[in-house]
């Protein structure tokens, strides 16, 4: 575009036509809105003009209204708050636990040909497993009580960690390591100074995958054994077709998925400035 | 002051039926810059590596003031072809990584590291992020880092192979005046032939299959700079320009000899 229009303004500037604005093309993030605008649109549209029942559609304002009446008065002998933060508190615990352990672990995978021989097959072995499908030997293991909620989450974030910290450890270039090693760097410092700085953007990727496979794993357990968190509000509002709470559940346990994204992506950028410099 | 000993060196990949280096015998000792030159494959960068500690000889023994070197180790600082630098650290605590490594105070290291930067001619650049720096100052940064660990001797691996024209004939001079004021035996590997006749005090060229010393020279042009000649007087000096061309001589008549040549 600029290569066609240098020659044109230089022959004549008076006559330099102001033909295509660049201000004018729509932004990536405004074609998003737009989308989310409409889709909101047509959602109030088909409810306010009746042509859904609002036992399978409730509007949104009726969705906006639960959302009030839940933040404030509960379902289910709960406030939405209390769901919400058992669930981030089932969630925060489970990652706290896999970060800890898994962590050491893929070190020791990515690093000793021992440890990658006993560990490797054995993660890989229940990796591929959907957590639902271990979740009745849990049950009948450890009960139906929080452990085993936790116990399935944690299990479930634990795997991409471990091989992502792995991977990480994997690709350290060798060059950095000798770099270390020529400045008179112990095993320890090399893990320390080395190795964990490097693989920190891989460690960082895998907390975000995660993330992301627990907190499904997290609301589809709450779906099958709970009292309270924001899979069994949504789970025991369809048992008695409380419409505009299942919708709003699913919308909130979308936007927590989303801030928690959001922020780990924010969190990489702060912590590994580096990633994806040519340096 | 530091004298490094290879007696007899030869080395072999595990598998391979040709060694990479045979039978190598070189010392290097206070005052002297020894360059290796060769082709690739000529294994330049393994003779470093033995040196360097990475990789151990399959025969031969290489020694440092008479102790046998096993392993690397702070007392040989390495600068190597691709900077290597930290890039979550940045040029102030690259440049200290070694002291750090070394248990030394915070205060202490990073004194030390600021004069290493003023050697390199890089003070004031010790808050920047690596990836910040030009190709050349990342190479100075890794230079100041070998320093401040304060080696018996300097091991550098092709250092300005990655770098243009004008940066590499700056690099050389710099480490021309950081050898003469640090005092510290160097040595360098390259396939610079110009580099190479430029800042050898002692120039080995290895020829390939298996790798070999077929050419030793003593040159006095780096001293001649340190001592204050000019780097352009310097290379336009006949003498300079004959001894570059009788270099590349006998790097074409190894080349064309090679393949008549049964491996040793």
């Amino acid at each position: 575009m600029s290569s066609l229009q240098i020659p044109a303004a230089l022959k004549d500037p008076a006559a330099s036509i102001p033909a295509p604005v660049p201000g004018r093309r729509l932004s990536t993030r405004w074609i998003s809105t737009l989308t989310l605008v409409t889709l909101l649109s047509i959602w109030w549209a088909v409810t306010a003009g009746g042509w859904i029942e609002p036992l399978f559609l409730p509007a949104p304002a009726a969705v906006l209204e639960k959302g009030w009446l839940l933040a404030t008065q509960g379902y289910m002998e709960s406030t939405l708050w209390q769901h919400l933060s058992a669930s981030l508190g089932r969630i925060g615990l489970a990652l706290g636990a896999a970060i800890l352990t898994a962590i050491p672990v893929g070190i020791a995978i990515g690093h000793n040909r021992i440890a990658r021989g006993i560990l490797d097959p054995l993660i890989e072995f229940y990796r591929p497993i959907p957590p639902l499908a271990y979740l009745p030997l849990i049950v009948i293991w450890c009960g139906i009580g929080e452990l085993s909620k936790v116990l399935l989450i944690y299990l479930a974030i634990f795997a991409p960690i471990a091989i992502a910290t792995a991977t990480g450890v994997r690709t350290v270039d060798p060059a950095k390591l000798r770099a270390a090693q020529s400045l008179g760097a112990t095993r320890a410092q090399l893990i320390r100074h080395v190795i964990l700085p490097s693989a920190l953007p891989e460690i960082l990727t895998g907390v975000r995958i995660g993330l992301g496979v627990g907190w499904s794993t997290l609301v589809a357990a709450e779906l099958i054994a709970a009292t309270s968190g924001l899979g069994f509000m949504v789970q025991s509002a369809a048992q008695f077709l409380v419409t505009d709470v299942v919708v709003l559940g699913i919308l909130v346990i979308a936007l927590i998925a989303f801030a928690l994204e959001m922020s780990l992506r924010a969190l990489q950028r702060k912590l590994v400035p580096w990633h994806g410099q040519s340096h | 002051m530091a004298l490094l000993q290879l007696e007899r060196i030869s080395a072999q990949y595990p598998g391979a039926t040709t060694p990479v280096l045979a039978d190598i015998s070189l010392t290097l000792g206070p005052r002297q810059l020894l360059v290796a030159l060769g082709p690739s494959g000529s294994g330049k960068t393994s003779l470093l590596n033995l040196i360097a500690g990475f990789v151990s000889p399959s025969a031969g023994r290489i020694t440092l003031d008479g102790v046998p070197i096993s392993g690397p180790g702070a007392e040989r600082g390495v600068v190597f072809q691709d900077d290597a630098l930290l890039p979550w650290q940045d040029v102030l605590a690259n440049v200290a990584f070694g002291l750090e490594l070394a248990g030394v105070p915070r205060q202490q290291r990073e004194q030390r590291a600021q004069e290493m930067l003023a050697l390199v001619d890089l003070a004031g650049f010790g808050n920047r992020r690596i990836w910040q720096l030009s190709g050349g100052q990342k190479q100075r940064v890794g230079l100041a880092r070998a320093l401040a660990a304060d080696p018996r001797l300097l091991l550098m691996d092709e250092p300005f192979g990655a770098l243009d024209a004008f940066t590499r004939e700056q690099m050389q001079e710099l480490l021309l005046q950081v050898w003469r004021r640090t005092e510290k035996p160097v040595f360098l590997i390259t396939h610079d032939i110009e580099e190479a006749v430029f800042l050898a005090t002692d120039l080995v060229l290895l020829a390939p299959n298996p790798g070999q010393i077929v050419e030793r020279l003593q040159l006095d042009f780096g001293q001649r700079y340190a001592t204050g000649e000019s780097a352009r007087s310097i290379k336009s000096d006949p003498l300079f320009i004959e001894t570059r061309e009788y270099i590349l001589a006998q790097v074409f008549s190894q080349r064309s000899a090679a393949p008549r040549q049964e491996p040793a």
